[in-house]
């Protein structure tokens, strides 16, 4: 009932939202994330409690075997805990600008929470699938009502790429599912991985591919991603944190809980390039951003290279490789939001990202400083920042997988320092330009999103365990299905 | 609990009070928070020296990361060479902090300042206390984002951030190396504990590619000692205000290397051909950074080359196995290094910030605690005896000789060198006269009692810093490499030397002899060094430093840049986003194409409509009909 | 008295088969190629009544009623067919002034 409850909660909400389109949409939305932040505290509190999965199952359509069925476990708890968490931050951010109140906004929001909360919950394979398309639609509308620039049509190609995607998803569910057994068949996920491991090493590979490119589009993984820097440029920053803070963890999800257990022979045909082009992706990503001038675009760009390190640590298919990415995927979605948080203040202030026309903001507001460079550190994988223990621990899985591999992915944390410190310089540092003499210190909403956050990235670096050993079991399952 | 604990942890209090509390205290208020954690660091220090027994203490702080099988605890260790370490740099780090009090009095930043330079030593005791390889590489990345804000302190100049990142950056590359030696030690080993790894190898579990381990931890240490070719960084991180390059970039963070080598000379000694190279590039180094240093001309520079040189001539050390020699040089390069470092800070300080040479002169008598404390880290550093440089520089001097002829003569040549322009900077700054501007004249002073203490301090540690390790043939009994040997490779003790040897006759002489040319040069004949502008050939390749930053910026800066640019612009846009806008519009296409069979005209549909059901007759009737 | 199939059975079957194929094809060709909308309307009727003849032979050649029983449906849906279809015609000529078909190409935009 609890699943339910976190499931649907934002969907009402979000849904009262947008119909009634109440006056004061900010403080319903906020306090509604805030008290889903607080149900599923509890659920994942439960989880850790006894360590065994929380399920809830109730038949949906029992002709075709597909059923509307829960399950919360070590993996899942901790992106419902990502999503659960990053919410009231982001729904904060809003806090003093035109968006506040603006009751569709709000709502589109926590319908796209209610979409990927589903996302992760989902043991039915369609149900996966349904909510996986379904958060589409709102981040579709959010982006493409209130973006930037050119917004239509690139928010156009960003949904088009997706669904095109997805579509080799559908196809290769559709496939596994009429080979279930039973008269009915099943699209319960665990039925699927007993199906899938027997298939042929042949049509493993092809399903492989078919699961892989849906899920490469959404993270996104070289080459797939030129939609990427375009949409987190364009669209509103909310839309840019849901994006990259939670969406895109859809995609690594759906490898770890579909591609991982259900075909290791088509890993074993395609794994090797999967991994390549991640790795590619990560040195291609942060090469790129070195020279970008809008830092929101920067940023971007290294989101798509953190996710490339995730990528290929997962898909070492090894139990350091899957925790690494696991507690990489907490730790990217917390830094990631928090930076696009200060590119969107430095924007609201000066009205503009460009890092030519920026510099010297520290000497107007010292706290926006220093939560900035807590923020970046965890990015760059500082030692006791959260972003450390998950590129350790993946850099540590790519290593063991192939020395030459490891070595070259561990050349994003050169790079990965040369483009933050420099997004750092230009806009904190350096000169005063006319654009940055009149900057306003924080507001206390704004402190109040960003201490947090900054806070969480020295908590992750230092007590790592207490996720670690969240997941352990879970993961342990995964890999054990492996030998 | 043990006050252990609180050695690391003062300094962290004091960096998270002073930071949060900036800029809302005082600067007493700023600089008392500031300065008691080191010094109670400090005593508490030399309390765990005098009761230390001789057996390596470890302490389990708290369970960090637990991966599986892998298990990476906070764990802290006492040992010998960590409590040695402790003391350089709680106390030498007092020091500073003290001088910094008087250094730092008009800047805004000061608050800031202690809080960056508290964590600093915080990264640093956690770098030498640490019971693992990983907690090590927390202190490591640590000093180095320390470093990193230090040398930026000064954040509106770019050139001062520039020169920041390009230290930061410089330090990653080496970290790269380090991450992997860590890596291949989990493989090897399961763990990065120093007993657990220390003690399989001893007791003969010698993995294949220990070779490969041994070198890529040293990547890690010629990243943060600054050798070649990763040097080029401590320079440039001049820029930061003196006290900092006193601390980090001479006495404490750029030694961390040595540090790391000497606790894993386990895994060294038995990786003879990565041994060689640590020599041969310590070699190098040593002579790269000497050669320069002989025509710079800012005060700040020379001694940064000077550094280079000396930190080349710890790793020449430990390229010959001399390991608690290298020691010794690292804690008396400590206090005179420090020592010329807050000389010259006071000297700038002085001078409003002016770091020319060419523009002092004659300040002997304006600043005479400054002078006398500087001229003994001068003589420090020349090796001239019995000052501690000597000693030091001598027993490495003395392994070499015994190691290879070859790097000896080399040594030799390139401490010659350092003798030399020590003393040229020593007296083109405070001999003859003055040839800054009229202003300056009129400000020149003494600093204050903050500022001169921790000189006097320091300088009679130069002075007298040698006893700590003093050889038998002056007297002493090597207290050092005997505190050190349970944690080294037992060694042959050398040969009782003579003075007249060529062995000790040489390195006097190139002690002693520099430095007469020095002063006939700059003193007798007054000849003053050209301007910068004017320098002209081989002079100028060397003041431009071989041209290495060019070099670096000419093979590495632009290409990436380039490749920035390029991908960016031209890979992503122009061939990835075509194939995907292709697909886009070949759909477009086709659909205008498409459109045209719908002419609208409602005969021509029935047509198409008959014509379709026709086919389709035809189709299903096709074996019935054939 | 011969009952009405028998009576029907009195002609060959491919001579129903025939006519019917030819009224068809006098329907098809009224469609395609005729512009008023009236015509065409009783082209269409005329395609139907052809199945719907091809319909009742079968059955009295077959004994089964199921046919008739189709023919009578096509009978009704027919008349339904014709009342609305001529409505649409009213319509359309109060609209343009012309039941001509060739002007109907509205459909394109």
């Amino acid at each position: 009932m609890n699943l339910l409850f976190i499931l649907f909660f934002p969907l009402l909400i979000g849904a009262y939202l947008l119909i009634a389109k109440p006056k004061h949409a900010f403080i319903i939305s906020l306090s509604a994330s805030i008290l889903e932040a607080i149900a599923t505290g509890f659920v994942l509190y439960n989880i850790n409690e006894t360590l065994l999965p929380i399920t809830f199952i109730q038949d949906w359509i029992p002709e075709v075997g597909i059923q509307f069925s829960l399950k919360a476990d070590g993996i899942s708890g901790i992106l419902i805990g990502l999503c659960a968490l990053l919410l009231p931050f982001i729904i904060g951010s809003t806090s003093n600008t035109e968006k506040a109140n603006h009751a569709q906004y709000q709502g589109l929001m926590l319908l796209m929470q209610s979409a990927m909360m589903g996302a992760f919950l989902a043991k039915d394979a369609f149900l996966f699938y349904f909510f996986f398309e379904a958060s589409l639609l709102p981040i579709y509308f959010l982006a493409s009502q209130f973006g930037g620039e050119n917004k239509s049509a690139i928010t156009f190609k960003f949904l088009i790429y997706t669904i095109f995607g997805s579509l080799f998803l559908f196809i290769g569910l559709i496939f596994v599912y009429l080979r279930t057994p039973g008269a009915t068949h099943s699209a319960d996920i665990e039925t699927f991985y007993l199906t899938a491991r027997n298939l042929s090493a042949e049509s493993q590979g092809y399903l492989f591919l078919a699961f892989f490119i849906a899920f490469a589009i959404k993270m996104p993984i070289f080459p797939f991603h030129t939609w990427q820097p375009d949409t987190y440029t364009t669209s509103p920053s909310q839309g840019t944190m849901l994006l990259s803070g939670i969406m895109l963890k859809m995609g690594t999800y759906g490898v770890i809980r579909l591609i991982i257990p259900m075909f290791p022979l088509g890993i074993g045909i395609w794994g090797n390039t999967a991994i390549v082009l991640s790795i590619i992706g990560v040195i291609y990503g942060s090469i790129i951003a070195i020279q970008q001038k809008d830092a929101k675009r920067l940023l971007a760009y290294s989101s798509f290279a953190h996710v490339g390190l995730i990528s290929a640590g997962m898909l070492t298919q090894s139990f350091d490789g899957i925790q690494g990415a696991l507690y990489q995927m907490l730790s990217h979605g917390i830094n990631v939001i928090g930076l696009f948080f200060v590119i969107e203040i430095i924007e609201r202030r000066t009205k503009s990202r460009d890092l030519a026309q920026l510099g010297g903001i520290t000497q107007s507001s010292y706290a926006l400083t220093v939560c900035f460079i807590f923020l970046s550190l965890g990015s760059v994988a500082l030692p006791l920042t959260n972003g450390f223990i998950g590129e350790f621990i993946l850099l540590k899985s790519i290593f063991d997988y192939s020395l030459i591999l490891g070595v070259v992915a561990g050349i994003t944390i050169i790079l990965g320092a040369v483009y933050t410190l420099r997004l750092i310089q230009k806009s904190m540092f350096g000169n005063v330009s006319r654009i940055t003499t009149e900057f306003s210190t924080l507001t206390l909403e704004e402190k109040m999103v960003l201490i947090p956050l900054s806070i969480f990235v020295l908590l992750g670096g230092v007590f790592p365990n207490a996720i670690l050993h969240f997941s352990e079991e879970s993961v342990m399952q995964i890999t054990q299905l492996l030998k | 609990m043990s006050l252990i604990y609180l050695i690391p942890l003062l300094p962290l209090i004091g960096f998270v009070v002073n930071g949060l509390s900036f800029p809302n205290i005082s600067k007493q208020l700023a600089a008392i928070i500031g300065t008691i954690p080191p010094l109670v660091a400090f005593i508490l220090s030399i309390q765990l020296f005098v009761n230390f027994d001789g057996t390596t203490q470890i302490l389990h702080l708290a369970d960090w990361i637990k991966l599986g099988d892998l298990q990476i605890p906070f764990d802290l260790q006492i040992d010998a060479l960590s409590i040695m370490m402790l003391l350089v740099i709680t106390g030498v780090g007092t020091l500073i902090h003290i001088y910094s009090i008087g250094y730092m009095s008009h800047d805004q930043g000061f608050g800031k300042f202690f809080a960056f330079l508290n964590l600093f030593i915080f990264f640093m005791l956690i770098l030498v206390l640490g019971a693992n390889f990983t907690v090590l590489f927390i202190g490591w990345e640590g000093v180095g984002l320390c470093s990193y804000l230090l040398i930026g302190f000064w954040n509106q100049k770019n050139s001062y951030g520039n020169a920041a990142r390009k230290a930061f950056i410089m330090n990653r590359i080496g970290d790269l190396g380090f991450l992997v030696g860590i890596f291949l030690l989990i493989q090897n080993f399961g763990s990065t504990d120093y007993a657990t790894i220390f003690s399989s190898i001893q007791q003969g579990d010698v993995p294949d590619n220990l070779g490969l381990i041994a070198f890529c931890l040293f990547v890690g240490a010629m990243g943060k000692s600054a050798q070649i070719p990763l040097f080029t960084w401590l320079p440039d991180a001049m820029a930061g205000p003196t006290p900092v390059s006193a601390l980090i970039h001479a006495a404490t963070m750029v030694t961390a290397g040595i540090y790391m080598v000497i606790r894993a000379n386990v895994i060294f000694e038995l990786s003879p051909d990565v041994l060689k190279l640590v020599g041969w590039i310590g070699l190098s180094t040593a002579l790269l950074g000497a050669i320069i240093g002989l025509f710079q001309n800012d005060i700040k520079k020379v001694l940064a080359y000077s550094t280079v040189s000396q930190l080349g001539y710890m790793f020449m050390g430990l390229g010959a196995s001399a390991y608690s020699a290298s020691f010794f040089h690292v804690m008396t390069h400590a206090f005179f290094k420090a020592l010329l470092f807050l000389g010259a800070g006071s000297v700038i300080h002085a001078m409003s910030d002016e770091q020319d040479i060419l523009k002092m002169g004659g300040l002997k008598s304006k600043m005479p605690i400054t002078y006398l404390t500087f001229l003994l880290g001068t003589l420090a550093i020349s090796g001239i005896p019995p000052f501690s440089g000597f000693f030091s520089k001598d027993e490495i001097l003395a392994h070499l000789y015994h190691h290879d002829l070859l790097m000896w003569s080399l040594a030799i040549i390139g401490s010659a060198c350092t003798s030399f322009y020590m003393f040229r900077v020593f007296i083109l700054t405070f001999w003859g006269e003055f040839r800054g501007t009229e202003k300056q004249a009129s400000h020149l002073h003494e600093s204050p009692w903050s500022m001169t203490i921790p000189l006097i301090i320091l300088a009679l540690l130069s002075m007298a810093g040698g006893i700590i390790n003093l050889p038998h043939f002056a007297g002493g009994n090597e207290f050092l490499a005997h505190w050190l040997a349970p944690l080294l490779p037992s060694t042959e003790p050398l040969g009782e030397v003579s003075f007249l040897s060529l062995e000790m006759g040489a390195p006097l002489i190139a002690a002693f002899v520099p430095p007469m040319l020095a002063i006939f040069i700059f003193s007798s004949k007054k000849l003053i060094p050209s301007e910068d502008g004017q320098i002209q050939g081989i002079q100028k390749i060397i003041y431009q430093k071989f041209y290495i930053d060019e070099l670096y910026d000419l093979i590495i800066v632009r290409p990436v840049n380039f490749l920035s640019v390029f991908f960016g612009q031209v890979i992503d846009f122009l061939v990835i986003d075509l194939f995907v806008e292709g697909i886009g519009k070949i759909v477009q296409y086709a659909s205008t194409e498409f459109r045209r069979i719908q002419t609208g005209n409602v005969g021509y549909y029935v047509f198409m409509m008959v014509i379709s059901i026709a086919i389709i007759l035809f189709m299903g009737l096709k074996s019935w009909i054939l | 008295m011969q009952s009405i199939p028998d009576i029907i059975r009195t002609i060959p079957l491919a001579h129903y088969i025939l006519l019917s194929s030819a009224l068809f094809c006098i329907g098809i060709l009224g469609v395609l190629t005729r512009r008023n909308a009236i015509i065409v309307f009783m082209a269409i009727e005329l395609m139907l009544n052809a199945v719907n003849l091809l319909l009742a032979a079968f059955s009295s050649y077959y004994s089964d009623p199921s046919g008739q029983i189709f023919v009578f449906f096509i009978m009704a849906v027919a008349a339904a067919e014709v009342a609305v279809g001529l409505a649409i015609i009213v319509m359309i000529y109060r609209n343009i002034q012309s039941i001509d078909i060739g002007i109907l190409n509205k459909l394109k935009n």
